[in-house]
């Protein structure tokens, strides 16, 4: 049992300080800092570019789970039609393509 | 024994220490922290626009403080606006008179009144959807409750004249977009809410000028109605006699007709979708956090929160069996029926085992949470009865 208790005090002093080290990190992130780069690939640098006119890039991992191809096909659609995203044809094929290999989780 | 887990999970319902919160993100892997300028620690849902929601552990007072209460955007183009400078335009095709007005004429020139009410983000919960929707992914921090200070919108409105063709107050803010083909954000209410006594321009908030992240110099605050139509950083009135046809009305924020309880938005609505409107009848558990390990023995205190869009809470009721029995849980403060209200109950901790805890508010309109989410496209109003699984140990 002495070991057990031990491993517990242990455990504890681990936790916290992972907690306590953890802390300081997040906390000194601001709006302006902490670019999120999209994951390198055929495409990755003209989504980045088109994306990031209107808003930053963690958009796109956070809806991978909600994404299939068609959805990132309506959204490219939606940017370009509803929010005048300046993205040609080609562009829209290479940046749907692009995201349908990367971020679609939607099962 | 006790694990680095239950140290966690201890942590994270408070009952370790004071700032160690570690389960705050409430289980989201794509949750991080982040800060915002004259903001505490918010969950970080996007940089760009900014769009920041609010730890679990300070959704637990009353009041929602300023510096950590949620920050919704849509264009990321956003003016610091000057106190002194601004102006609120009143216009359009049915106002009377129109009128500009300082920050001081909105003081020295209407009653000053208040209200406490709920700002409920449309996008509440849409992340915890299934299955998951597009959207910004908020969990259950979009939301807040606080007391807003200002001018009613109708004694603007009215100083301005509202003819009789008046059919909708479309408005708009200060932000814009990044590109100039990006539809700006405006918005409209129907004449009748607008007119609402409820409705405001806020210019305080807890007491303080409106932080800079919640919309100053001025707001709309529309208790009883989601976010969307919560206009920060106002700039522009106009009382129009036609249904205002822009994106953010006609292409966002709608739910199919008929689907959900709640006022309609008729000037707006076809046969397919509909403008959300009300917030639903909702409730959220503040503690202990879902998997939190309980000590045997230990006193433990169920709490939460219960809203709705204006009816005001009759009851919450919570069950220990699987939704089978229910009981009521004893009511905090009320600070009005557009408020949240606290709601608590002794858990019974005296058999080790799994214990799930279930909660459901009733309006005093009648309606109850309900069982099952109604999904929608954009995954609005997920009002479900909500549910903590614990173990005591």
């Amino acid at each position: 049992m002495k070991s057990a208790g031990l491993s517990a005090v242990l455990l504890a002093a681990l936790a916290l300080a992972a907690l306590a080290g953890r802390a300081p990190a997040e906390t000194a992130q601001s709006s302006s800092e902490e670019p999120v780069q999209l994951k390198t690939g055929p495409g990755s640098d003209l989504t980045t570019g088109r994306c990031i006119l209107c808003h930053s890039l963690e958009y796109i991992p956070a809806n991978a789970p909600a994404m299939d191809r068609a959805a990132w096909q309506k959204t490219v659609q939606k940017m370009r039609e509803k929010f005048a995203a300046p993205i040609s044809d080609a562009e829209a094929k290479e940046i749907v393509d692009y995201l349908s290999a990367n971020y679609a989780e939607k099962s | 024994m006790v694990t680095r887990r239950d140290l966690l999970l201890g942590a994270a319902a408070g009952y370790v220490a004071g700032d160690a919160w570690a389960d705050e993100l409430y289980g989201d892997p794509r949750g991080v922290l982040g800060v915002l300028p004259e903001k505490k620690p918010l969950i970080r849902r996007s940089i760009r626009p900014p769009n920041y929601e609010t730890l679990l552990k300070d959704l637990v007072p009353d009041i929602t403080p300023n510096e950590v209460f949620f920050v919704r955007y849509h264009l990321s183009r956003i003016p610091r606006v000057d106190a002194a400078l601004w102006r609120l335009e009143v216009s359009g095709a049915s106002a009377q008179r129109p009128l500009s007005l300082s920050l001081a004429d909105l003081k020295s020139g209407f009653e000053h009144v208040t209200v406490t009410a709920v700002n409920q983000g449309s996008g509440f919960r849409r992340g915890l959807c299934s299955p998951r929707v597009p959207g910004v992914q908020w969990g259950s921090g979009a939301i807040g409750n606080a007391l807003w200070g200002g001018v009613r919108l109708r004694d603007v409105l009215q100083r301005a004249g509202v003819g009789a063709d008046a059919l909708e107050v479309v408005y708009r803010g200060a932000d814009g977009p990044a590109l100039m083909g990006t539809p700006e954000f405006v918005k409209s209410l129907p004449v009748e809410r607008a007119l609402d006594e409820h409705t405001l321009i806020a210019l305080e908030m807890n007491g303080a000028p409106l932080p800079h992240w919640n919309g100053a110099p001025a707001r709309l605050v529309v208790p009883g109605w989601t976010g969307t139509y919560w206009m920060k950083h106002l700039t522009q009135l106009r009382i129009e006699p036609k249904p205002f046809d822009g994106f953010w009305m006609k292409g966002a924020y709608r739910l199919p007709t008929g689907a959900f309880p709640g006022e309609r938005f008729v000037s707006q609505e076809t046969k397919e979708n509909t403008p959300i409107t009300e917030i639903l009848v909702d409730s959220l558990i503040t503690g202990p956090v879902p998997g939190a390990h309980l000590r045997r023995g230990q006193q433990v205190i169920l709490a939460g929160k219960a809203w709705d869009g204006g009816s005001g809470i009759e009851a919450v009721e919570v069950s220990l069996d699987g939704r089978q029995s229910w009981r009521p849980a004893t009511f905090g403060r009320d600070l009005g029926r557009f408020a949240w209200r606290s709601f608590h109950l002794p858990l019974d901790t005296a058999k080790a085992g799994p214990m799930q805890v279930s909660v459901r508010a009733r309006s005093r309109n009648g309606s109850v949470q309900p069982e099952k989410l109604t999904f929608n496209a954009a995954g609005y109003h997920d009002n479900r009865v909500q549910s903590v699984s614990l173990v005591v140990t």
